[in-house]
């Protein structure tokens, strides 16, 4: 993996009439690279990968992706690139096969090229048996690994994923994480947003955090876990209507604490230690859980449990 | 990894575009081809010749024609507005909105204006097949007398696009087809009824006439009626060409205003 940046941002700036939706971000992605954003609902992160696309233009700060301006080479930049939208905005009248090779005409690519490659891309994504089918009848997973086959039509240099497995059962899920991997392998750089923190930890070789339309955290998912949370959490439940009267009896235990309406979390370095001290103090829950910390507490610590629509 | 540029002009884009939108009409023109061939074979049948017949027994010529010579040149123009409007309203919102195609174009090298051209020059072209297809069937009723027909097909796309460029426009602004019934209702029906189409200008009253006049479709009427005729009426000619001209460069600014809003904003 070379060391050098494909693409890099400085206090990039999204602004639609009032309302600001990337507010001043930076960062910078290696060629080969998997990176990801993360955020809750509304985060920016879309914005921010509409204009690393070069379909959107940023209203404030600098992009480069190849060493270009996307204000200036759209056209040049898109064509070394693959997006996968967060909708499947495939052609469902046609058959698969025809909305790979009818993609690949708007890049220009040679008819006999595009033959041979989109065999080979229904092969990668498991669906040159269903080549001639109507994409219409395909369920989710099989279109979701199309719109992937499509935007590899290109080769692309860069591969921008926008949720791709939102929606899909875990054996489809699987399949196509097992699919970006190996692209990874080739040298294809990946840009992933996601909700999903099992996605993002299997996925990302470095990821931030965006909130607000700002990057509230930066780093691999294990600096991040480090850096935002302990290394285990001790889940408890009590029987109890409310587990707010055991904050001041739990907090000595923990290096943080948070009370949820159905069980308090004790942020902690060694759980079962925590655990058996708790049960010292006569402190009896009804159950208990150790477990590692994972990037979902860094995430909600860092964008709150507050609801998002 | 390849890396291939793009640095030509935008007609390899606008190619392209174009490209796309035929090999689509290619997988499913079967339901809309029976109606090009058909419906001048129906309206030349029941209104040339059969109301044809009535006229004629009734008040002889209209504008010194027969009712079939006077009525398919304006069939022609209708057929290709409605043409303009059916490829135009419904596909865009759809292309924009529901089945977002034009989002996933605009994801590759292709501009907003590159789709745009595309679209406007697909719809064309299926003007001009259309316009073709009219005037062989108006030859076969007997119904040519000028060599100037043969430019009836290009009187066709410019009408198609006088309309298709606008109504692109208007439908890549709005965020539901719920208005596409009513300007279906309360302009094209009505466009397609009051053009001069079915008689003569000179049949409406005097205060009417001018308002007539301001009827875009009225336009591609008598200019479908020139070429049929062979007669061009120098200042009323360039007026009508005008009005329908300016129609497509109004409708392709705003297009390219509101494509560039829905897709790359």
């Amino acid at each position: 993996m070379t060391a050098e940046p494909i693409l890099q941002a400085s206090d990039l700036v999204k602004r639609f009439g009032e309302s600001t939706a990337v507010d001043g971000v930076s960062f910078s992605i290696n060629s080969g690279e998997s990176f990801g954003f993360l955020g809750p609902n509304g985060a920016g992160k879309t914005s921010t990968m509409r204009m690393i696309s070069a379909v959107s233009q940023p209203t404030a700060g600098s992009l480069s992706v190849f060493g270009l301006d996307p204000r200036t080479h759209g056209p040049a930049i898109r064509g070394r690139i693959g997006v996968v939208p967060q909708e499947d905005t495939l052609e469902l009248e046609l058959s698969v096969r025809l909305n790979l090779e009818m993609f690949g005409r708007y890049f220009d690519i040679p008819r006999a090229v595009l033959r041979e490659r989109t065999a080979d891309l229904l092969a990668f994504t498991q669906l040159s048996e269903r080549a001639n089918d109507r994409v219409e009848d395909l369920s989710g997973g099989m279109k979701r690994r199309l719109t992937i086959a499509r935007a590899l039509i290109n080769q692309p240099e860069i591969l921008i994923l926008d949720e791709p497995t939102t929606g899909l059962d875990p054996q489809a899920r699987h399949l196509l994480w097992d699919r970006l991997y190996r692209l990874k392998r080739e040298g294809v750089t990946l840009i992933i947003t996601t909700h999903y923190m099992d996605e993002a930890e299997q996925l990302c070789d470095r990821l931030v955090v965006m909130d607000h339309g700002s990057i509230v955290a930066s780093g691999t998912p294990r600096e991040l876990i480090t850096h935002h949370s302990t290394r285990e959490v001790v889940e408890l439940r009590f029987n109890t209507d409310s587990h707010d009267g055991y904050h001041d009896r739990l907090a000595p235990f923990a290096q943080r604490l948070e009370i949820l309406p159905d069980r308090v979390l004790l942020y902690v370095d060694e759980g079962d230690e925590t655990l058996r001290l708790i049960h010292q103090e006569d402190i009896a829950p009804m159950s208990a859980l150790v477990r590692r910390s994972s990037l979902e507490d860094v995430f909600l610590r860092l964008t709150g449990r507050t609801l998002v629509d | 990894m390849s890396t291939p540029t793009d640095t030509r002009l935008g007609w390899s884009r606008w190619r392209r575009s174009w490209w796309y939108h035929a090999t689509y009409y290619a997988q499913t023109w079967r339901g809309s081809v029976a109606g090009t061939v058909l419906f001048p074979i129906f309206y030349l049948a029941a209104l040339g010749v059969g109301v044809g017949h009535l006229v004629s027994a009734h008040s002889g010529l209209v504008d010194g024609q027969t009712y079939l010579h006077f009525i398919a040149p304006s069939l022609l123009a209708t057929t290709t507005m409605q043409l303009g409007e059916g490829e135009s309203l419904w596909p865009v919102l759809a292309a924009v909105k529901w089945i977002r195609s034009y989002h996933a174009a605009a994801a590759t090298p292709l501009e907003p204006l590159d789709i745009l051209i595309g679209k406007l020059s697909w719809v064309v072209t299926r003007a001009l097949a259309t316009g073709v297809v009219y005037t062989i069937v108006i030859g076969a009723f007997g119904a040519l007398q000028s060599w100037w027909s043969l430019v009836l097909p290009l009187i066709g796309g410019l009408v198609t696009l006088a309309f298709a460029a606008p109504f692109v426009a208007y439908a890549a602004s709005v965020q539901s087809d719920a208005s596409f019934i009513v300007i279906y209702r309360f302009a094209i029906v009505p466009m397609f009824l009051f053009s001069a189409t079915f008689y003569p200008i000179s049949a409406y009253p005097g205060y009417l006439q001018p308002v007539v006049q301001f009827v875009p479709l009225y336009h591609g009427v008598a200019l479908a009626r020139s070429a049929a005729y062979g007669q061009w009426p120098l200042l009323p000619t360039v007026g009508h060409l005008a009005v329908l001209l300016a129609m497509s460069v109004v409708g392709v600014l705003w297009g390219r205003r509101s494509l560039r809003r829905r897709l790359v904003d």
